[in-house]
């Protein structure tokens, strides 16, 4: 099968498009950065996915599925770029596999999809509506590419469209929004909060994604890995420091003295947990994660030994 | 953690001995901790034993395995009920199991307080959540009064408010038994005489108590806790509101029935003089 990725050369595409070659797919890979080491059986394209040119890679190659990885969170660049990356582009993407016949479309999208509030119960489920848009200013593009993802599966019912809204991600390459969060050897939370955090193995990840593909998933679905476990313990076992800050202080702490960034509407993801359901995902695709919370936590952690 | 009341020795093997997937860290999907477990139950220990002095009878009307829904009467101006009957399900059932209540949603906003209970098993009062405890085959506590239960004032003590439905619809769908019990004493340890209204609504609580001694401290009063024969109802939760009704009435009616015994069984004391206040 010839399988195009978006953001190929993002760990997780990576991983993916690896997978792929080694159960014999042909890629053709689509990311603005460059990816030299890439396999044999990968082709690589540096284009932007909402110019002209990738519209020809579809049309000259006419691929039969499509993974669009190429979405960015807050952490990465300014708020117009990025509604132009998440919702301009996931926009061309299905277009484009509308046009060019594509059979089967993928959309990773993220688990933070739900928002984090008090009110909001653990495991939510896919039917559960999205608060993110009015607690998190910043997140609120990636749930509109989300709903318009899953909106191609009525108005394209021909393509199979997949939703995933994975948990984190966590493993060695220490890329991705929890990793960033836990990069410093000081973890900033909130005083008297300790919420649970869902994370799976990044190598679970790109496993959950190529089975969605074999098992050509419809619908909207969430990915998790292991059971979810408190912030407080995330932190120690990944041999981190907490910083318990008075949440009043919090907000204008974050960014300097060695702390990471984060918007003030992510100060209700370190205050409250987002958890979700994913059993609907299990039961279709028979997937079960290969990392338990602890051993992806040591991965995590073990990285930070090379990298000294 | 910081706030450590030593723990309990029989209290720790009870936590032990529960029947809950919990991971290598004490941890269990919902984010209940052995070690919070521990400590928190080492403290409702000593109140059970010492300071309430609790008498609990019929908690073999409790499974021991599978999900069931224990369901009283809520009274006092603090959920000492609650308390209470977390402490009796662990301490007098063996296997001992632990009771899961549905918390009022401000304390999830709290610093501190949606830690602690979440870390304890106590979650937010969500049909969600009961619905995911339930399917996973624990034990729900449940006070179908709510808030307007543990908000009465004194002079109605012991009249049982307004149920809410949502509890049998939910016993339905999951197939739950529900296993009534009347938590005497409650009432006269932390009599409501008024409520301070405005200064809650200040703080985001339903509502502050006011004891006829000021403070909103609990009295050591004796308390006792009856548990009675559990109700099995047949249905899928969609039947319609006459129905549902009738089997919340059929609730009410067996808890009526256990308050009453229990304050015979107290003036019986009473009169013996073996009790006081």
């Amino acid at each position: 099968m010839l399988v195009l990725i978006t953001g190929i050369s993002s760990q997780i595409g990576r991983l993916v498009a690896a997978q792929l070659v080694a159960q014999g797919h042909q890629i053709l890979g689509v990311d603005r950065r460059p990816w030299p080491s890439a396999p044999a059986g990968v082709e690589m394209f540096e284009v932007d996915i909402r110019k002209r040119r990738a519209e020809d890679i579809f049309r000259t190659r006419q691929p039969d599925a499509v993974i669009h990885l190429a979405t960015v969170t807050h952490l990465a660049v300014n708020p117009q770029e990025r509604y132009r990356i998440n919702l301009g582009g996931t926009r061309a993407i299905f277009d484009h596999c509308h046009t060019y016949g594509v059979r089967q479309a993928i959309f990773v999208g993220r688990h933070t999809f739900y928002g984090a509030d008090a009110d909001l119960p653990l495991f939510c489920s896919e039917s559960e509506p999205p608060i993110a848009m009015a607690t998190f200013q910043e997140l609120a593009d990636m749930v509109a590419a989300d709903l318009f993802a899953g909106s191609a599966l009525w108005r394209y019912p021909e393509i199979d469209t997949a939703v995933l809204r994975f948990c984190y991600a966590l493993g060695p390459s220490q890329t991705g929004t929890l990793a960033s969060y836990l990069r410093g050897p000081r973890v900033p939370t909130a005083m008297g909060f300790d919420p649970l955090y869902q994370f799976m193995h990044e190598e679970d990840v790109s496993r959950a994604i190529c089975l969605a593909l074999d098992e050509k998933l419809r619908g909207v679905f969430n990915v998790a890995g292991p059971q979810p476990i408190p912030l407080s313990l995330l932190i120690r076992a990944t041999g981190r420091q907490r910083l318990a800050i008075p949440e009043p202080l919090l907000g204008p702490m974050l960014g300097r003295f060695g702390l990471p960034y984060l918007p003030p509407g992510a100060i209700n993801h370190v205050k409250y947990s987002v958890v979700v359901d994913d059993s609907a995902f299990r039961q279709r695709t028979g997937f079960t994660h290969e990392f338990d919370e602890i051993e992806t936590m040591n991965a995590f952690r073990q990285a930070d030994r090379a990298g000294d | 953690m910081k706030w450590k009341f030593p723990m309990d020795e029989e209290v720790f093997d009870r936590v032990q001995r529960l029947e809950i997937p919990f991971n290598a860290y004490g941890l269990d999907s919902f984010g209940t901790s052995t070690e919070y477990l521990g400590h928190f139950f080492s403290a409702l220990a000593w109140f059970y034993r010492h300071y309430f002095d609790v008498s609990t009878f019929g908690i073999e009307n409790v499974p021991a395995r599978g999900r069931a829904m224990v369901v009283g009467n809520h009274s006092g101006g603090l959920p000492v009920d609650g308390a209470m009957v977390l402490a009796s399900l662990l301490l007098e059932m063996d296997p001992p199991r632990l009771g899961q209540g549905m918390v009022e949603k401000f304390a999830n906003r709290w610093p501190f307080v949606s830690q602690i209970f979440a870390r304890v098993g106590q979650l937010t009062g969500l049909p969600e959540h009961a619905e995911h405890l339930l399917q996973a085959d624990r034990l729900l506590m449940v006070f179908p009064e709510g808030a307007r239960g543990t908000g009465k004032l004194y002079r109605d003590k012991y009249k049982l408010v307004r149920f809410g439905t949502g509890f049998v619809r939910l016993a339905l769908q999951t197939n739950t038994p529900i296993v009534p019990f009347a938590f005497i004493g409650g009432e006269e340890a932390i009599p409501t005489i008024f409520h301070l209204e405005s200064a809650a609504r200040l703080i985001g609580v339903p509502y502050i108590p006011v004891a006829p001694y000021l403070l909103p401290i609990p009295r050591p009063v004796r308390c006792q806790i009856f548990y009675g024969e559990p109700l099995l109802f047949e249905g899928n939760g969609n039947e319609s509101d006459d129905i549902i009704e009738g089997y919340v009435a059929e609730v009410q009616e067996s808890i009526r029935g256990l308050i009453e015994q229990g304050r015979a069984w107290r003036r019986s004391e009473f009169s013996r003089g073996r009790i006081h206040a």
